[in-house]
């Protein structure tokens, strides 16, 4: 990869406006940054998703009265958290976006996308394939599925929109207002459960109470939930970084970076 | 104002906004959100009346008989407060258990017998390996044993 190059380029120059943080919000600094990141995270994906897998399914005991078919929560619940936490983080970049104007965020928001989308049709699917067995229906309305199929349809459209509209700057716009408002439905799913009667069953993990369930269940989810933060950083901040040479290809220093990548061939 | 403060408000606002509005109509549709009924709500005639809706609730302990047929199973949803009584023609699912919850769809019939056409199981939130389950049987019983 010839990220090694950029980054060296990178130190030698560093941006006028000081070491703070926020000067990777230039995109021509965030660029090498997320190049440099990724691999690790990836690293850190890999290993995290075997302990997990092998906490689940070597590890865990069996459920008391479901038996082995539980073991779906440990894609199912990781998955569901993380649709939801992206479509958060989406939000929050789509109003960093609108307010400050700042042109690497509408990038991260829409990079994030994908992503999110996946979780959250793993976590419908995985779903259904546990509520067969147990609830013996693959799919019903009750609040909690509705809200979460919602999530996966805004997630759709968020996408779409984005990729429809040809103008980069109206396009960010449109995305980010579904992207604010759908983050309205963000909470229901999660107080879904709490607020209405559903035949999903209430949370076993929250901040608010201890958990139940056993530890070794417990440590598995975490471990597997970690590594969808892991996994999702990773494959994020490989999908923004040719997002942003597009979005960047008039300046000089995509021209510098296209010059030495192209060279490299 | 600086423009970027007013872009803040202009954002800001909008959410809000969002939010009170979609806070009323769910709770304007707060009948319509709910998956089921309590026995509680359908005695006091809160469900709807010549119509198919859902029951939710706990199947009552030694409620669960089977008819001659082998097909038609008679049992009775209770919230501990009511309890309505059930016959379904089917399979249960296999989390169908007596104490345990479940939901049922199907419609009141005038002699206050509820016609189900479809059962589900409702699990709970707890996950724990059988010698927990177990264990928390054996104090359940102890406990009953003490108190009577």
């Amino acid at each position: 990869m010839a990220s090694g190059s950029i980054d060296q380029d990178n130190r030698m120059n560093p941006s006028p406006r000081g070491p703070s943080v926020l000067r990777f919000a230039a995109p021509q600094n965030f660029y090498p940054l997320a190049g440099r990141l990724a691999p690790w995270f990836a690293v850190t994906a890999a290993v995290l998703t075997l302990i997990g897998l092998w906490l689940a399914f070597f590890v865990a005991p069996v459920d008391a009265t479901q038996g082995n078919v539980y073991r779906v929560i440990f894609i199912h619940v990781p998955a569901a958290w993380m649709s939801m936490f992206i479509y958060l983080v989406m939000a929050f970049w789509s109003a960093v976006g609108l307010v400050m104007n700042t042109r690497l965020s509408f990038v991260m928001s829409q990079a994030l996308a994908p992503t999110g989308a996946m979780f959250c049709f793993v976590a419908l699917w995985t779903g259904a394939l546990w509520g067969r067995p147990t609830w013996g229906a693959y799919w019903v309305w009750d609040a909690r599925l509705t809200s979460q199929l919602l999530l996966l349809f805004l997630y759709f459209g968020f996408i779409a929109l984005t990729r429809a509209i040809e103008d980069p700057r109206r396009g960010d716009r449109a995305g980010a207002i579904i992207a604010l408002v759908g983050a309205v439905n963000v909470p229901v799913i999660y107080f879904s459960v709490k607020w209405w009667n559903t035949l999903h069953q209430g949370a076993s993990v929250s901040l608010t109470k201890a958990p139940s369930m056993a530890s070794t269940m417990l440590m598995g989810m975490l471990v597997l939930a970690f590594a969808s933060w892991a996994y999702t950083l990773a494959v994020t901040l490989w999908r923004v970084r040719p997002m942003i040479l597009e979005r960047e290809r008039h300046t000089e220093w995509v021209g510098a970076v296209l010059d030495r990548e192209g060279g490299r061939k | 104002m600086k423009p970027r403060s007013k872009r803040m408000m202009l954002v800001g606002g909008g959410v809000v906004l969002l939010v009170a509005a979609v806070a009323l109509v769910l709770s304007a549709f707060q009948q319509n959100m709910v998956f089921f009924h309590t026995p509680s709500d359908v005695m006091e005639g809160k469900a709807p009346r010549g119509k198919t809706f859902r029951i939710g609730g706990l199947v009552e302990s030694g409620s669960l008989q089977r008819e001659a047929d082998g097909f038609t199973v008679r049992f009775a949803i209770t919230d501990t407060a009511q309890t309505i009584p059930v016959s379904y023609k089917g399979t249960l699912p296999d989390l169908f258990k007596e104490g345990k919850g479940a939901v049922v769809q199907g419609s009141l019939g005038p002699d206050g017998q509820f016609r189900a056409t479809e059962v589900l199981a409702k699990h709970d939130e707890n996950y724990m390996p059988p010698e927990a389950a177990h264990a928390l049987e054996q104090a359940q019983k102890t406990a009953d044993t003490v108190s009577q």
